[in-house]
């Protein structure tokens, strides 16, 4: 006769309980196998679902660039496109006024640049300054421009009034396809460019080109991913609540992507300008562009 | 002065019904949100806004924390008599700003 009266044999209940842990460990268990496991399938499944558009992500065709503003929600796209409701003229209207103010003993911006004599500039940016030695952005040339001519100091980068002065210019060149400047001396920072753009970096191991190039036109959750674009800075974000400048933008991609930011105003952000500038052409000047 | 953005037909037949929008540039500060240093920045928003046709009040908006940066409004009225438009907006901190924009009623 058996010993206990249990009527099962003494192994058993022990290797049951050993397949049975508590509940809540069971639980532990899974999130960490999640946590391990999420990044695998995050970079098999666009590849499977896409094998179009695989990785190494080919340059999108001039053909095929679109604008955000193609993918915007029809509310945000008319407060776009009506400039009495775009918030982005408040900002225009700003650099029209420091346009022409005057610095003590010194001419204003319009003092030199006559009416009409800019449009178009904005569309060439970043282009080559000689006496700098090295490619400058629009907001570079600004201060650049204050510095050797009018004696002012160079003004903050993303503060109110740079902005308002680089929306005032680039809106001047609105409708105007971007017109990238065929100079030699650009090829290197443009090639540094390219390369920052299809670099993997950060803790996510992404590149621009994984998300703008290789997957443009999906969700990532709920949002469209974008080409990409910078034909609409210094635009007017909802999210920010205010205009801001492409580098402000690059930076917010980065942290996204758990990257260390490019340093402020640096030979990087302009490199990646150039290139952004070159990929994105023709389309046309939005400034100030609205995009959620 | 807070730069504002008044859009209106300056010409318009009589009894006809026009559009006015208006965008003001103002923070709209909530009072909810921690600055920098941690602490909760002050509520800094638009109160109120009323536009006066010749002096008679024909549109009034109250506005609240949750109203976003840059408030824009746009409404309408009747065209009845050549005259002014009035907008005031008054809000935190003694914020008032007055802008006067003519019609034409013919």
């Amino acid at each position: 006769m058996r010993a206990s009266g249990t009527g099962r044999p003494p192994g058993r209940g022990a290797a049951a309980r050993a397949t049975r842990p508590p509940a809540g460990r069971v639980l532990g268990l899974a999130l960490a196998a999640g946590l391990l496991a999420a990044p695998v399938p995050a970079r098999e499944t666009p590849a499977q679902e896409a094998p179009a558009r695989e990785t190494p992500a080919q340059e999108i065709p001039p053909g095929e660039r679109r604008s955000g503003l193609d993918a915007l929600a029809p509310g945000t796209r008319s407060m776009q496109l009506d400039d009495a409701a775009n918030p982005g003229m408040l900002w225009v209207q700003d650099g029209a006024e420091l346009w022409a103010a005057a610095p003590a003993g010194r001419p204003a911006c319009a003092g030199c640049h006559r009416d009409g004599t800019m449009r178009g500039v904005a569309a060439r940016y970043p282009a080559f300054d000689a006496a700098a030695g090295r490619p400058v952005d629009l907001e570079d040339r600004v201060n650049l421009c204050r510095t050797r001519h009018q004696g002012a100091a160079p003004l903050a980068r993303e503060g109110h009034d740079l902005l308002a002065l680089t929306a005032f210019l680039g809106n001047q060149s609105r409708g105007l396809p971007l017109a990238p400047p065929a100079d030699p001396r650009l090829d290197a920072a443009r090639a540094e460019g390219r390369a920052l753009f299809a670099t993997p970096r950060g803790q996510l191991g992404f590149s621009c080109a994984a998300c703008h190039d290789a997957h443009w036109g999906r969700h990532l959750g709920a949002s469209p991913i974008p080409q990409g674009h910078p034909n609409g800075y210094p635009l007017y974000r909802l999210e920010w609540q205010g205009l801001g400048s492409l580098e402000r933008r690059l930076r917010n991609c980065l942290a996204g992507m758990r990257a260390e930011p490019l340093p402020e105003g640096g030979p990087e952000t302009v490199a990646l300008t150039l290139y952004l500038m070159q990929r994105a052409a023709p389309l046309p000047v939005e400034t100030p562009a609205v995009r959620p | 002065m807070a730069r504002a953005l008044i859009n209106l037909p300056r010409t318009a037949r009589a009894g006809a019904v026009i559009e006015i929008k208006t965008l003001l540039s103002h923070p709209m500060e909530t009072g909810y949100r921690p600055g920098p240093a941690g602490r909760l920045l002050p509520r800094d928003i638009v109160t109120e806004f009323v536009c006066r046709y010749d002096g008679e009040e024909v549109f009034r908006a109250e506005f609240f924390p949750a109203t976003a940066a840059n408030p824009y409004l746009t409404f309408t009225t009747v065209a009845t008599r050549s005259g002014t438009l009035s907008f005031t907006w008054t809000g935190d901190n003694g914020f008032s700003q007055t802008q006067d924009v003519a019609i034409e009623v013919t």
